[in-house]
């Protein structure tokens, strides 16, 4: 186990108790609303914030450990950070920006420019290195950001929202890099974020935070199967799936087909929503385009409504209300058909 | 959309002082001796109080930005206890009439001071009435601009930077030099000016701890004070010298640090 923390920290009325592990080469995913002090975590575990309580051991280590009165400081910690607004100092040029870790941690100038500009061609900014952050675009700087974060080849990568300040079509286009990126890094990788679609396609398990407390953990696909509370439920419940997209036909690889209305081309995520999927007993009429045979397989209610977890060439969540799931008759083996309107599917670069 | 007139009663007042602002410098121009200009100013004495106000100020600004810029820091960022007191400790010579700085200064610094008497038993260091009182007069009155400012600079600055830098593995010195030093480098360099023009046009404290020697303490304010008593047209120009280095200070800098700063 690489990360092994227990955090313990109070603010004001909030207290912050999450405990979690993450493995070498693991992305976690912190989901939670904004105020449940995700951030909070992310930055004890940074060194910037030293914990009430707990303790914060990296590959045996401990970094923090209340208890023993240990507190490792921030520069000391062998760890890269993407904050929201990427921060890049903006006195000093892209490439000096990236090579500032190595710099600072004792890396001769020239390898130190050499790792930089070796980063920055990995990022895709390779003619962007002598310019000044404020010339870049948003998206550009983030990834510049993700560039110096990663450069010192760190234990752990810490990524505060890293996406939620992109405009929505750069945030397509960084995601996917950035998913890239996760899969090649050997280290621990802790996610902060409020959007579920950034949980869901980049973490392999998900820690669902509230009130700083953790209300489900688990990897994705089990979150959105089985929510454990209302909330969770209407946090993650997309499903996710792989496919290549030719125009507005995306075939996926589970086989199938789902037609969606935003024409995209090559490998690509397609995300339902569970709201989005209505069930019917028959094939409906008006032959729509995205209507797939199924079989309920689960079903878990949470408020006033039933998710239904569907197994069929093509696996969806399905959410219905407790009225209609009655009426309809379902039991986990129940045939039903599952409907999507083209323009409720969502599709992303992968 | 066009924008509204000023209001008069805005107006009318607003011209008062631009004209009580300008008259008084124009009436200098108007009253300056311009053909006598070139033997005023080549005459003994005016070159010296040039040399030694010019040198004296950048000491004055050297020594502030060294002690200040640190001070600032302290204000702005520590978390001490007693950082407010601190903070009206040192912009009391922001307010105190410079005479009683002077005098302040020689009663701590004086041979029979506090300071000044271990000074001058232990290592036989008189400063008053040398030029080293005159720069520490000057940076006594001077410096709480410089720290005012740069305080300013560093509040408004994004502390996150910081945060980036560390997560970068700069302790909080390297972070200083490499991070919040050059992102406050435009409110230094305001201070600095500030600073040094405040320091150049010093008058009483220099007068009453450094005195009035011709060619060691005797700076321009001081030069143009007495020849008004003596030749009113030495005066003029004296005055039309110290207020042409003023103006070209403040527009060279204008354009290099300070237009910059604004704009960011």
């Amino acid at each position: 186990m690489s990360v092994d923390a227990h955090v313990v920290v109070r603010r004001g009325p909030l207290t912050v108790d999450v405990a979690l592990e993450v493995a070498d080469g693991e992305v976690l995913a912190v989901l939670g609303p904004n105020g449940a002090g995700k951030s909070t975590l992310l930055r004890v575990l940074a060194g910037l914030l030293a914990p009430d309580g707990g303790r914060v051991a990296v590959d045996g280590t401990p970094w923090d450990d209340v208890a023993a009165r240990a507190h490792l400081p921030a520069h000391r910690r062998p760890l890269g950070m993407v904050f929201q607004d990427h921060l890049l100092f903006p006195h000093l040029s892209v490439l000096e920006n990236v090579a500032f870790g190595p710099r600072t941690r004792g890396v001769p100038r020239r390898e130190a420019r050499a790792a930089a500009a070796a980063w920055l061609a990995r990022v895709g900014l390779a003619e962007h290195g002598p310019r000044r952050p404020g010339q870049l675009s948003g998206g550009q700087a983030q990834r510049a950001a993700l560039a110096r974060a990663l450069v010192g080849d760190p234990a752990l990568l810490l990524l505060d929202e890293p996406l939620s300040a992109l405009d929505a079509r750069t945030r397509l286009a960084v995601r996917a890099e950035l998913r890239r990126h996760l899969a090649d890094f050997a280290g621990s990788t802790v996610l902060v974020t409020h959007d579920p679609v950034d949980a869901m396609a980049l973490a392999d398990r998900v820690l669902v935070v509230e009130d700083g407390a953790v209300v489900q953990a688990g990897p994705p696909a089990d979150v959105a199967r089985h929510p454990r509370t209302d909330y969770v439920a209407r946090l993650v419940g997309l499903s996710l799936l792989p496919g290549t997209a030719e125009g507005t036909t995306v075939r996926l690889d589970g086989g199938g087909a789902v037609t969606v209305a935003e024409p995209a081309s090559g490998p690509v995520l397609v995300a339902v929503r569970p709201e989005s999927v209505a069930l019917y007993p028959a094939r409906p009429e008006g032959s729509p385009r995205n209507a797939w045979p199924a079989t309920v397989a689960g079903a878990t209610p949470h408020g006033s409504t039933v998710r239904c977890e569907l197994d069929g060439e093509v696996p969806l969540l399905a959410d219905v209300t407790a009225t209609a799931f009655a009426e309809l008759g379902l039991a986990p083996g129940s045939p039903v058909w599952a409907v999507v309107k083209a323009s409720e599917v969502a599709v992303y670069a992968r | 959309m066009r924008r509204a007139r000023t209001p008069a009663p805005l107006l009318v007042p607003a011209a008062l002082a631009v004209a009580f602002l300008v008259l008084p410098l124009a009436g200098l121009l108007v009253r300056t001796p311009w053909s006598q200009l070139g033997a005023l100013l080549t005459a003994p004495g005016v070159g010296q109080a040039l040399r030694l106000s010019l040198v004296s100020a950048t000491l004055a600004t050297l020594v502030s930005v060294v002690l200040g810029v640190p001070l600032a820091w302290v204000l702005a960022r520590s978390r001490a206890r007693g950082r407010s007191v601190l903070r009206a400790l040192v912009t009391v010579p922001l307010v105190l009439p410079p005479v009683v700085g002077g005098v302040a200064l020689f009663l701590v610094l004086g041979r029979q001071g506090i300071v000044g008497s271990w000074l001058d038993d232990a290592f036989g260091i008189t400063i008053p009435f040398t030029t080293t009182a005159v720069v520490i007069a000057e940076t006594f009155v001077a410096m709480p601009f410089l720290v005012i400012s740069v305080e300013g600079a560093l509040r408004a600055a994004d502390v996150r930077y910081e945060d980036a830098a560390a997560t970068l593995g700069a302790d909080r010195w390297t972070t200083f030099r490499r991070v919040t030093l050059p992102l406050v480098a435009p409110g230094v360099a305001a201070g600095a000016v500030l600073c040094w023009a405040r320091a150049l046009g010093e008058f009483g404290a220099t007068i009453t701890f450094a005195g009035n020697f011709p060619g060691t303490t005797q700076t321009m304010p001081l030069a143009v004070y007495l020849a008004l008593q003596r030749d009113p047209q030495a005066a003029i120009v004296l005055s039309l010298v110290l207020l042409v280095v003023s103006v070209a200070t403040l527009l060279l800098l204008r354009d290099r640090w300070l237009g910059r700063g604004a704009a960011a």
